[in-house]
């Protein structure tokens, strides 16, 4: 009984806690992971009473979890292939936005990928290379493309590594157990990540674009938050935030 | 045609992965299980209480937890990584010998525990009287104290196959998913699920759930009676 009265009232707090705050849910791509950081602490340093919660992952997880009927009320995808699915299974609020294309780098915490191209994977001395699942995340997807276009698929197929996400991937190389890989700009850009070696623009000639979208979700229709949020995206200092991390934004023409 | 209940290639190769997996890490807690059971259970230190707690670990820890040191650990700056390096031995990370270390850190306590407690209850006495015919103390572990357990010894050999089965998290973190070698099933079903490709995630998590309820319920039909109190 004497333990019984404040766990009755801890739960009590946690149901109140969910049940009055004005809040939104936002699923965004792992590349993400640094610029919406950013862009959300602006977005509540402007508006302080709103509660935005961001979880990060791989766009194709959240596709799948939405359609289950998962309590995301934004859903900014590394590919926009995945909200217009879901805009046409009828799970969407508004139309599918395109925010920002991704670019995919060559990074090396240990070597220095600046001085690499592509041809450089397939030098014996490497013997490890992670990039993300082209199985399902976008920027794997696009890695293997590069890889193809560049005629070395075949070479290093049997030294890739594949990370569930592209920050799994970064993570795999920056821990050294990957001794470089292909990841997201956005995130090598990170001054987590650059200080560490290097990394090397790959043309965006030798894959199909990284186009990103997002969509609000059919359950936060009449979220206005969920609506502010998604227009804040939109505006000068977000767009700053994305130029910084290297997204190509939408009236934009990619710099090479 | 596609309505035909077969799993493709790359399903079978990562059950076969599995299946070999499980069998590879409960072969070696065979190995160093048992010592370390026997020693929990005869002695009668003070240390017996840490060590306990460190070989049970791995029931509440997080597999993220191990995941993440594992990785580290086994990086090219960590412990591990710098000691293959040192014997010329392939880093263990995307590896399936790194697997094998990895699962059988996960799984020590499911051979322990049962182990544990067969050996506790064969009790002091049978050692004794042993120890009279003048069988040595390995002699007497090998022809009294294991024939007495075998019970406590095909548990815990199940509960560790089985479980390694289930493995997914540690194997995710330092895995890399590579197809015959590291992509257990439990991995491919997640990229099956990811990807959207729900009829082959249903096929071969089918034959999963069916495979587990059948391990466990050769384990509960097998297990004598509890009225001896095993």
């Amino acid at each position: 009984m004497k333990l019984l009265r404040p766990l009755l009232i801890a739960c009590s707090l946690l149901f109140a806690a969910t049940a009055h705050a004005e809040k939104v849910t936002v699923a965004a791509a792992a590349d993400l992971k640094f610029a919406m950081d950013e862009i959300v602490a602006a977005f509540k340093k402007a508006n302080p009473a709103d509660e935005v919660e961001v979880v990060y992952g791989s766009s194709g997880k959240f596709n799948t979890q939405i359609q289950q009927g998962a309590p995301y009320d934004l859903f900014f995808s590394a590919d926009i292939a995945f909200p217009r699915a879901l805009a046409k299974a009828g799970l969407a609020a508004s139309e599918v936005k395109p925010y920002a294309s991704g670019r995919i780098v060559l990074w090396s915490a240990n070597l220095d990928a600046t001085k690499m191209t592509l041809a450089s994977l397939a030098d014996p001395t490497i013997t490890r290379i992670a990039i993300a699942n082209p199985q399902h995340a976008p920027y794997g997807r696009r890695a293997e493309e590069s890889l193809r276009a560049a005629g070395l698929w075949e070479k290093v197929e049997s030294k890739l590594v594949y990370g569930e996400n592209i920050a799994q991937t970064a993570q795999y190389i920056q821990t050294g157990n990957a001794q470089v890989g292909i990841i997201a700009l956005s995130l090598a850009v990170n001054p987590e990540l650059a200080s560490k070696g290097g990394y090397w623009l790959i043309p965006d000639k030798l894959h199909a674009p990284l186009e990103q979208g997002y969509v609000i979700t059919k359950r936060a229709e009449g979220n206005a938050l969920a609506h502010r949020f998604a227009d804040y995206m939109g505006s000068p200092p977000a767009r700053a935030v994305m130029t910084r991390y290297g997204f190509v934004l939408p009236g934009e023409i990619a710099g090479n | 045609m596609k309505g035909t209940n077969m799993l493709t290639d790359s399903d079978l190769q990562a059950i076969g992965l599995t299946v070999r997996l499980a069998g590879v890490v409960t072969m070696i807690l065979l190995l160093f299980g048992t010592p370390i059971a026997w020693w929990l259970a005869r002695a009668k230190t003070s240390w017996k209480g840490p060590i306990g707690a460190v070989v049970a670990l791995p029931l509440v820890l997080p597999p993220s937890v191990l995941g993440f040191y594992l990785l580290l650990a086994m990086g090219p700056h960590g412990p591990v990584g710098h000691l293959t390096r040192t014997l010329g031995i392939e880093p263990l990370p995307f590896t399936f010998r790194g697997l094998v270390l990895a699962s059988a850190f996960y799984s020590l306590p499911f051979m322990v525990q049962p182990l544990q407690t067969a050996f506790e209850a064969v009790g002091d006495r049978p050692l004794e009287v042993a120890a009279t015919l003048r069988a040595s103390p390995l002699d007497a572990f090998f022809t009294v104290a294991a024939p007495l357990a075998a019970p406590g010894f095909l548990t815990a050999s199940i509960l560790t196959f089985a479980h390694t089965i289930g493995e997914f998290g540690v194997v995710l973190m330092i895995g890399g998913n590579l197809p015959g070698v590291t992509r257990v099933a439990s991995v491919q079903i997640y990229d099956h699920v990811e990807a959207l490709e729900y009829t082959q995630a249903h096929r071969l998590s089918a034959v999963m759930l069916i495979f587990s309820f059948l391990t466990l319920l050769a384990l509960y039909a097998w297990r004598p009676n509890p009225k001896n109190g095993g």
